[in-house]
């Protein structure tokens, strides 16, 4: 857990650098806050509770709502904010209620290219601090919308060939295309697209060359511009990143880092859910998702210095000796035997 | 290295078979030994044998970086992996049975008996049929025969089970088969490995497209 906090406030100290001020909020909100849009929560289970004056309430299964509440329309502005906060919801395979850390950044209000690319920026930052490898990918709702309006999918397809492109199932969408009866060039361009991933150097090349098609062509000189702002190595299009799109719109991405099975930062351009709202402003946010990183922390000592000492030393003798080690800013533990499972980086015998 | 879950049994030999024929060998796989994981450290491949229906288990959680499951499981357990490629091994298809006297009455919910829970809960709700499930875990042509249930939801391959229990197929439900899945983290930090492998078995299988 000390590890995990240490985390939190590396990643504070990065939003702070970029002028994000943090959001503190109540552990419980209005159930109503959280009941129009409940498909935009992972989950729809909310733990709520009456309150003294008969008000339902919702401990927080999230905080994107909350501060989206929050903000004004304003042009010019984007209010930038961050947060950790802990929320409430269904985890993992138990169906039960957990307690979840969750920390995360949201830009709100007058957002354009130099803000999406800010956040991208930020997000690739975040895994930075995370962990030596990790992989930010990249994708833009509006190209795949582009291209499978171009095939002429159906509604109910494109809602099947969204969840196709998020398992990378070529195979399934090449038989709904058949199904659905697209032209061969139709065809083509969905399954090319699909393929499509990796270094933006190679893909946004091959992206510009798959269709001329308008708002296609527009949207992939959005993510052109903004990925060539972010710039990093470690930045890869992939368009099996597939947020919801009654929310979610434009610029979407996920980040993994190795030794963590699942992705461990999530966010996007959420423009849809502020218009749902009857708001002006474009959003763009994501979360880290702590839990996830927690298993991937794993090679870690507890203590720097373990400091040995037996009957024969003196107490001061000991004491001066985790005097030592604590002035070099080491962390450190005196036993006397050898602690079972104690992962240690150094051994001092006195 | 990339480890590889493979599912014990009949289907699970077809499928080391093919990894065999599209370059990703493991001769010690084949000896019968009650060894669990099959290494190959030049084609840098790891096999081990798990039930089935964990595979998917064991490759949305990290454990396992690839692996083959049908896809019943995926559809009923919809683990967050990615479907690389269909393997087009143990095909059959996922379909609704009943009784050769069944006459269904839509004035009644529809009871049904299943392993697979989810896709039958999926299947009448698209169909807006009120049903009533049953989940067992074996031996569901038995349930409509003792009245246990109306019909039921259950893989059917030869159609051999069904015969000799009277059932017939009233409705396909989903085609099945055999695919390639990959722990999406994994996919990130192998992408060439595991790309290269899947583009090897894809020559292997009919389409030999991917």
């Amino acid at each position: 857990m000390l590890q995990s906090g240490k985390i939190l406030n590396a990643l504070g100290s990065l939003y702070e650098s970029f002028g994000y001020m943090r959001f503190k909020m109540n552990k419980f909100e209005e159930y109503d806050t959280y009941v129009e849009n409940k498909s935009f929560l992972t989950s729809d289970n909310v733990i709520t509770f009456t309150d003294t004056n008969g008000k339902l309430m919702a401990l927080k299964p999230d905080v994107t709502l909350s501060i989206v509440k929050n903000t004004k329309d304003e042009p010019g502005i984007a209010k930038k904010v961050y947060y950790s906060e802990n929320v409430y919801r269904v985890a993992g395979d138990s169906g039960s209620f957990k307690e979840i850390m969750q920390s995360g950044l949201e830009c709100i209000g007058d957002v354009g290219a130099y803000e999406l690319s800010e956040v991208i920026g930020i997000a690739l930052e975040s895994l930075a601090v995370l962990q030596n490898e990790f992989v930010l990918d990249v994708a833009h709702l509006g190209i795949v919308s582009a291209a499978m309006d171009e095939a002429g999918l159906s509604e109910s397809a494109k809602l099947k060939m969204r969840a196709l492109f998020s398992v990378k199932n070529v195979n399934g969408a090449e038989d709904l295309l058949a199904e659905e009866g697209v032209s061969e060039k139709g065809k083509a361009l969905i399954v090319s697209l699909m393929k499509i991933g990796g270094a933006p150097e190679t893909a946004i090349p091959a992206l510009l060359a798959l269709s001329s098609e308008k708002s296609y062509l527009s949207c992939v000189n959005e993510l052109k511009e903004v990925l060539s702002v972010v710039g990093g190595k470690n930045v890869r299009v992939d368009f099996s990143v597939m947020n919801d799109m009654r929310y979610y719109n434009g610029v979407v991405f996920q980040g993994f880092v190795k030794g963590a099975a699942r992705c461990v930062l999530s966010g996007g351009q959420y423009d849809l859910l502020l218009k749902k709202m009857k708001r002006t402003s474009k959003a763009i946010g994501f979360a880290v998702y702590l839990d996830e990183i927690e298993e991937a922390l794993d090679d870690v000592t507890d203590v720097d210095t373990l400091v040995l000492f037996s009957e024969k030393n003196s107490a001061e003798e000991v004491a001066s000796a985790v005097r030592a080690e604590r002035s070099k800013g080491k962390k450190v533990i005196a036993e006397k035997a050898i602690p079972r499972f104690l992962r240690y980086g150094e051994l001092k015998k006195l | 290295m990339l480890n590889v879950a493979l599912p014990k049994g009949r289907l699970g030999e077809k499928v080391y078979d093919l990894f065999a024929r599209a370059g990703y060998e493991c001769p010690s796989i084949l000896e019968n030994s009650r060894k669990l994981i099959f290494e190959n450290e030049e084609k840098g491949v790891r096999y081990f044998w798990v039930k089935p229906s964990d595979v998917a288990i064991y490759v949305e959680r990290g454990a396992a970086d690839i692996g083959v499951a049908g896809k019943d499981i995926l559809l009923e357990y919809q683990p967050d992996v990615y479907e690389l490629l269909d393997l087009k091994l143990g095909v059959c298809r996922m379909a609704v049975a009943a009784p050769k006297t069944f006459r269904d009455d839509p004035r009644k919910v529809l009871k049904v008996a299943t392993k697979f829970k989810n896709i039958a809960m999926d299947y009448y709700a698209k169909q807006g049929r009120d049903i009533d499930i049953i989940h067992l875990n074996g031996s569901i042509e038995i349930a409509p025969i003792l009245k246990l249930s109306d019909v039921i939801v259950d893989i059917v391959e030869t159609g051999k089970t069904l015969k000799e229990n009277d059932l017939e197929v009233l409705e396909n439900v989903v085609p099945i088969s055999a695919r390639l899945i990959a722990n999406k983290s994994a996919y990130k930090f192998n992408t060439e490995q595991i790309e290269a492998l899947t583009e090897s078995l894809a020559k292997m299988t009919e389409r030999g497209n991917v």
